[in-house]
């Protein structure tokens, strides 16, 4: 049972709670292959994604797990909202709690927005990405996808290449993947590592072949390319160079293995395009992962609510 | 007015003695075993009885906000929030609006210090003209209204050529730079200390290089130029080792930390509570071990708040966007008293010395010390009063405090400013 108000972060819930999400999830993903994807298990609920940043497959996605499941759904575009006339977080979450809303989504591009804003109000908040923190619907849908492949996440090698540094998806990924028993590996250029995360249970490897040996899944992130003009890595082509996931270095994974990439991908800078169109890639299955995977999360909230508040 | 104060433990320069002190026209006139208040004509008496009197407490390093942020604080609410601390006389930094880099500001700070009528306030210049690091301000112009010192505080002098100049033109004037020390390129926007929790957080961190890079520079420039400066809040435990060094090999530099470092670590971020953030950043456990080494071994002369009162709204926002800074003044001696006395680090004569004898004697003013013919400036405390910190009722506007719910030991019970209690009695 979820025993919580919001989902901020994974590095707070239990290995129990995540194995109960992923196991909702599993239930929605055989939903979503239905003809008629239509439920009323949120009838007369309401979900606002409030999204301080720009976001297609997570907005996307919350949105249609809300309808899917009967929900209400608004969304707030930041550029017509009061955001930009400089309501605070707090302001605009009690104007929310006062329209009577069950969930807020919120993306923002600080850390620890989600909670201030958890703080503030009745309705439950979920961390649809804050800053360099977390991002853990992300990390939930990656281990469906992983956990569909493989049954299970116990004793999987999942490589994590690219900008760790500013991934809140790398560290929702390392907190919910080694709370359920997986190995978290992680190579980058060393600017784009932070600090003492091997403290936080990943592994560091010492090159791209370390990192992707014996994995069964290799995640490449996406590098933003405003990051190059802050110096931290020279160029596009070097990055992909000496840090891309190339076709040739999958023959260390095993053979079985799976690419992800939480999107949007840049075609050859972190993945090559052959691997991002190829068999062994999951970068559409994890789209539909996510949307199985915020149902899972907006039923066991909505059950949480029920019985607690 | 006369005051005697009986049956005190009074903490000299050199050690605790039990004494009566009569206080008479603003100055100590007697310092005796006893002395006999009924024949004293108009004497108050307060009794002293398991009670300590201290030098009144000096903090070189406060935030008053008037002029321009009056929301935050004011000269009035920062006198009132120093005297209840403790403090009989206090130095506040020119970050106001306008900056206090003219003589004009100096003296409109002396005029309210005196309508305000409760604890000294020692007016800091700037550096360089609205704190902006181009051009110096008007030192000698400052120092003839009543500045003790400049200081660009709050943001370094980033061009190392000004920095020289300053330090050099204003030993003509027999006055300290005290450096706040930041290389604002290598912080690069950090808010938090980098590190395991800045990591955990994603919350973007700032080197200790940051703050040890300045600590060397302006070191540097002082010893190549052999003049004296200040290091401001010293929170790493490499700058700690740099100024040892430093003082070791003849330079005249001294300086100063709050009592937050020496408090907290970086442990205190993850609650996201924008009341942790503060600049420079609250660092790791060796840090703040390094930093009582330093307190212990005389390589940090003096404990300063660096109070940095800020209304609630500056406060209740992003962790990124909200100020930094932490309201020190009402906390300062009990969290010193707790964590550096009662534990046994030092002793409560050290204590007095770096929060009142040295600060004056790094800039110069007079008091720091209890003996015959000095100002009657001194401090009256309970060190058996246990009590907890609450921000809430701070007479400062600055409720903003990392320290609500602490237990600590050390109630001030009266402050007195030339032989005038300015609060309890």
């Amino acid at each position: 049972m979820l025993r919580r108000k919001d989902l901020l972060g994974l590095y707070d819930c239990s290995a129990e709670e995540i194995t109960e999400i992923l196991d909702v999830a599993t239930e929605m993903r055989t939903f979503l292959e239905q003809d008629k994807r239509s439920s009323d298990l949120l009838k007369g609920k309401s979900l606002i994604t409030l999204f301080y940043e720009n976001s297609t497959r997570t907005r996307t996605s919350f949105e249609l797990a809300a309808k899917y499941l009967g929900a209400t759904e608004v969304n707030i575009s930041v550029a017509t909202s009061s955001v930009q006339k400089g309501e605070t977080l707090i302001d605009t979450g009690k104007t929310l709690d006062a329209m009577k809303t069950d969930f807020i989504v919120i993306r923002h591009p600080m850390a620890g927005a989600p909670k201030l804003l958890a703080q503030t109000v009745k309705a439950s908040v979920l961390n649809g990405g804050d800053g360099m923190n977390e991002h853990p619907t992300q990390a939930l849908l990656d281990m469906l996808a992983l956990k569909e492949k493989f049954g299970k996440i116990k004793g999987l090698k999942v490589a994590i290449l690219g900008d760790i540094k500013h991934s809140r998806v790398a560290k929702s990924n390392l907190f919910g993947l080694t709370k359920l028993g997986a190995e978290v590996w992680m190579y980058a250029p060393q600017t784009l590592m932070p600090k003492e995360i091997e403290k936080l249970g990943a592994k560091i490897a010492k090159s791209r072949e370390e990192a992707i040996e014996g994995a069964d899944g290799v995640m490449g992130l996406r590098i933003q390319l405003e990051r190059q003009h802050g110096g931290l890595f020279p160029s596009l082509s070097e990055y992909s160079k000496f840090y891309g996931v190339k076709d040739g270095l999958l023959k260390y994974a095993k053979k079985d293995a799976i690419i992800l990439h939480p999107g949007p991908v840049n075609r050859g800078v972190e993945l090559t395009p052959s691997l991002i169109d190829g068999k062994t890639s999951v970068i559409e299955e994890q789209v539909t992962c996510g949307v199985a995977v915020r149902m899972a999360l907006l039923k066991l909230l909505a059950e949480y609510r029920e019985k607690n508040l | 007015m006369k005051l005697l104060i009986k049956n005190a433990t009074l903490v000299l320069k050199d050690g605790e003695k039990k004494s009566d002190i009569l206080l008479e026209d603003g100055k100590i006139s007697k310092i005796a075993k006893s002395i006999d208040g009924a024949g004293i004509k108009g004497c108050k008496i307060i009794d002293g009885t398991n009670k300590h009197v201290l030098a009144g407490l000096i903090d070189m390093h406060v935030h008053l906000r008037e002029p321009g942020f009056e929301g935050k604080e004011d000269i009035e609410s920062g006198s009132k929030a120093a005297v209840a601390g403790g403090f009989t006389q206090i130095c506040c930094m020119p970050n106001t609006n306008p900056v206090c880099d003219n003589a004009v500001v100096v003296t409109y700070i002396k005029h309210r210090e005196s309508e305000v009528n409760l604890c000294k306030i020692n007016p800091i210049g700037s550096i360089t003209k609205g704190e902006q690091g181009e051009a110096l301000s008007e030192i000698g112009k400052m120092k003839e209204a009543g500045a003790v010192a400049i200081s660009d505080d709050g943001k370094s002098v980033m061009n190392s050529n000004i920095m020289r100049l300053a330090m050099e033109y204003a030993s003509g004037f027999d006055l300290k730079c005290l450096c706040h020390c930041e290389d604002i390129d290598l912080v690069d926007g950090g808010v938090v200390n980098e590190g395991y929790n800045s990591t955990l957080c994603g919350l973007k961190g700032s080197l200790r290089a940051a703050e040890d890079i300045m600590i060397a520079r302006d070191i540097s420039l002082a010893e190549s130029l052999n003049v004296p400066v200040h290091i401001c809040h010293v929170s790493t435990y490499s700058g700690v080792e740099i100024i040892r060094s430093a003082k070791a090999r003849g330079v005249k530099v001294t300086a100063e930390t709050c009592p937050h470092y020496f408090t907290l670590t970086d442990d205190i971020i993850t609650s996201f509570d924008t009341n942790t953030k503060v600049n420079p950043p609250v660092r790791e456990e060796k840090d703040r071990l390094a930093i009582i080494e330093g307190i212990k071994d005389g390589t940090i002369d003096c404990i300063v708040t660096d109070h940095a009162p800020h209304s609630q709204k500056d406060k209740e926002v992003e962790y990124n966007l909200a100020a930094f800074g932490m309201s020190g003044l009402e906390t300062s001696f009990a969290l010193s008293y707790t964590n550096l006395v009662k534990n046994g680090q030092i002793t409560l004569t050290q204590l007095a010395n770096i929060m009142s004898a040295n600060p004056a004697k790094v800039l110069n003013l007079q008091g720091g010390e209890i003996k015959e013919g000095a100002a009657a400036d001194l401090t009256v405390v309970d060190l058996n009063e246990k009590w907890i910190i609450d921000g809430q009722k701070f007479l400062s506007k600055g409720k903003n405090t990392p320290f609500n719910g602490y237990e600590v030991y050390g109630k001030v019970v009266c402050t007195i400013v030339d032989g005038q209690i300015k609060y309890g009695g």
